[in-house]
């Protein structure tokens, strides 16, 4: 080997870290920190990423109960809520998902895998029946389907006592629930899933634009009842002939 | 022997002829091979290519927005002319299926395949769930090549339909038409509505119907026929299906018949007007209306 007199011993710098292990877990994280502070804090100052929209609002009680059993049963781990500024995406699924449309998300959806079909924008998409059906059994409406059934959704009734705790939890971190709104959240809970309650109308000037249920007179409510709330309102919140493209363009 | 003294000990490895590291553990020592050639200079390489991809494209958050990069990229710019793209190539044939009164598009083979193909695109992506890839549907959601029409067979009704849904609330101009639930809501006793089960089976002539009690052909006069028609065949301005065509939405069997009349309502199809562009609407139209039973 010809250049074999080149490698001189280990010196300086690299002979620090390397016989010194506190140096080198110093260095790592000063790499680590430096990485982050690139990729992490424009986050919270980019235009794009922090742009406001309007129609995003909080879910309602129903709703946040069924994006509740939407992370418990693990939904994300084969369906994103992300359609990316693609071509092919934008075609199928329709406008590509905004920040501001998943900023009451905690934890956010977007997910990383998709097993079944992106569901950002499934609101309004399918009728409440065909929910109903898919969840309980999904090769009866969709033959080559790889999902599982989850019909026991539909035999478990909704436990909604500590909703009003969460909401409360979730304002902490920025969602502007207000106090009516936490006071009332387990009468709307049960007033959004009937399509005829009393309650409402109230629900609908608490949560603008909530979608109320298709059964009248509903005496019990299930996970099934608020995991369709949940996916019935997927996307829909922004009225995208309204929505300018270019306005938030970084 | 002390740290110092491992580091520095360098030699040459006399079974491979590479220098030692001189990092020396219980005996065992680091041979300091040099790195392939091909390996350093692509590396080198990357390093130039990230350099310029930071020139180029945007790259570097700044205080007030991240740098622009030469080209002036952006996903979001980049998505819509994309679009622009594609619609352009497609502008051909669609802008023929814009124009073209949608009576005449059948008549006209080029025409034809065209809405056909578009829409049967969207038919796959939008409609398929709930009636099938063939458009065969499922037990509550109607099949679309059959000449049995729930809302009428022509292609003004298709478009009308497709465009507002069915039971829609969100859409004002949606297909409208509820059947009560008379056994739920108590409008018949669950004896009644057994008899009248038993009087449709009997009028539609379905193999295995019992002998109805004769209340049960006063029930359907009474209650049914409104809707239904005296003769049982339908009537698609309510939405209201033909008893007597053998075809069964929800199944033929007694149990099946008398959860509709004791639930009552009927199927719900979301509005596609505002989800869907017109054109496409109007290709889905022609597609649903070729398939077989158009009218």
């Amino acid at each position: 080997m010809s250049n074999a007199t080149h490698h001189a011993p280990p010196s300086g710098l690299q002979k620090l870290i390397e016989t010194n292990s506190m140096m080198l877990v110093l260095g790592i994280l000063l790499m680590v920190s430096v990485g982050g502070l690139v990729e992490i804090v424009p986050l919270f100052y980019l235009k794009n990423t922090i742009e406001k929209v309007d129609g995003v609002r909080p879910y309602t009680p129903l709703e946040l109960a069924g994006f509740n059993i939407y992370v418990r049963e693990g939904c994300y781990t084969c369906h994103s809520q992300m359609i990316r500024p693609l071509r092919d995406e934008v075609e199928r699924y329709g406008h590509y998902s905004l920040a501001a449309e998943s900023m009451y998300d905690h934890p956010f959806q977007w997910g990383s895998k998709r097993n079944g079909p992106d569901l950002a924008r499934v609101g309004g998409k399918y009728s409440n029946d065909w929910q109903r059906d898919h969840l309980r059994d999904p090769r009866s409406v969709v033959p080559s389907s790889i999902m599982p059934g989850y019909p026991f959704l539909s035999k478990t009734l909704l436990n909604g006592e500590h909703l009003a705790e969460q909401m409360r939890v979730l304002r902490i971190v920025g969602v502007p629930y207000s106090d009516d709104q936490i006071d009332n959240a387990v009468a709307d809970l049960a007033a959004q899933a009937s399509s005829d309650d009393a309650g409402g109308p109230d629900v609908q000037k608490r949560y603008p634009n909530a979608v109320l249920g298709d059964v009248a007179g509903k005496t019990s409510v299930t996970e099934e009842d608020a995991l369709i709330a949940y996916l019935q309102h997927l996307g829909v919140s922004v009225d995208f002939k309204l929505y300018d493209d270019k306005a938030n363009i970084r | 022997m002390s740290i110092d003294q491992q580091v520095n000990k360098v030699r040459i490895d006399p079974l491979s002829g590479v220098p030692t590291t001189g990092h020396e553990w219980d005996g065992i020592e680091e041979l300091n091979t040099p790195l392939p050639r091909w390996w350093v200079w692509t590396f080198a390489a990357t390093v130039v290519w990230s350099i310029a991809y930071c020139i180029v494209y945007p790259a570097w958050p700044l205080l007030h927005g991240a740098t622009e990069g030469l080209l002036g990229w952006h996903s979001r710019t980049a998505v819509v002319q994309d679009i622009a793209a594609l619609q352009e190539t497609r502008a051909p044939i669609l802008e023929k299926i814009k124009n073209a009164p949608i009576d005449t598009i059948e008549k006209n083979p080029e025409l034809l395949l065209a809405a056909r193909t578009v829409g049967r695109v969207a038919f796959l992506n939008n409609c398929a769930a709930c009636h099938g890839a063939g458009a065969q549907g499922a037990k509550g959601y109607p099949n679309l090549n059959d000449d049995d029409w729930l809302w009428g067979g022509k292609l003004s009704d298709i478009r009308t339909t497709i465009e507002h849904g069915v039971r829609w609330d969100a859409d004002k101009d949606t297909r409208s038409g509820t059947m009560p639930a008379f056994g739920r809501d108590g409008l018949l006793t669950p004896q009644q509505v057994s008899e009248v089960a038993d009087w449709v089976r009997t009028m539609a002539d379905l193999p295995d119907a019992l002998a109805p009690e004769p209340a049960g052909e006063k029930l359907y006069n009474d209650n049914c026929a409104v809707c239904h028609g005296a003769d049982g065949k339908g009537n698609q301005s309510v939405g209201a299906p033909n008893l007597f065509d053998a075809i069964w939405l929800y199944g033929s069997d007694k149990g099946a018949i008398v959860n509709r009349i004791m639930q009552g309502g009927g199927g719900v199809m979301p509005a596609w007007k505002g989800r869907l562009d017109d054109t496409t609407i109007k290709a889905l139209t022609v597609y649903a209306h070729s398939l077989g039973g158009g009218q």
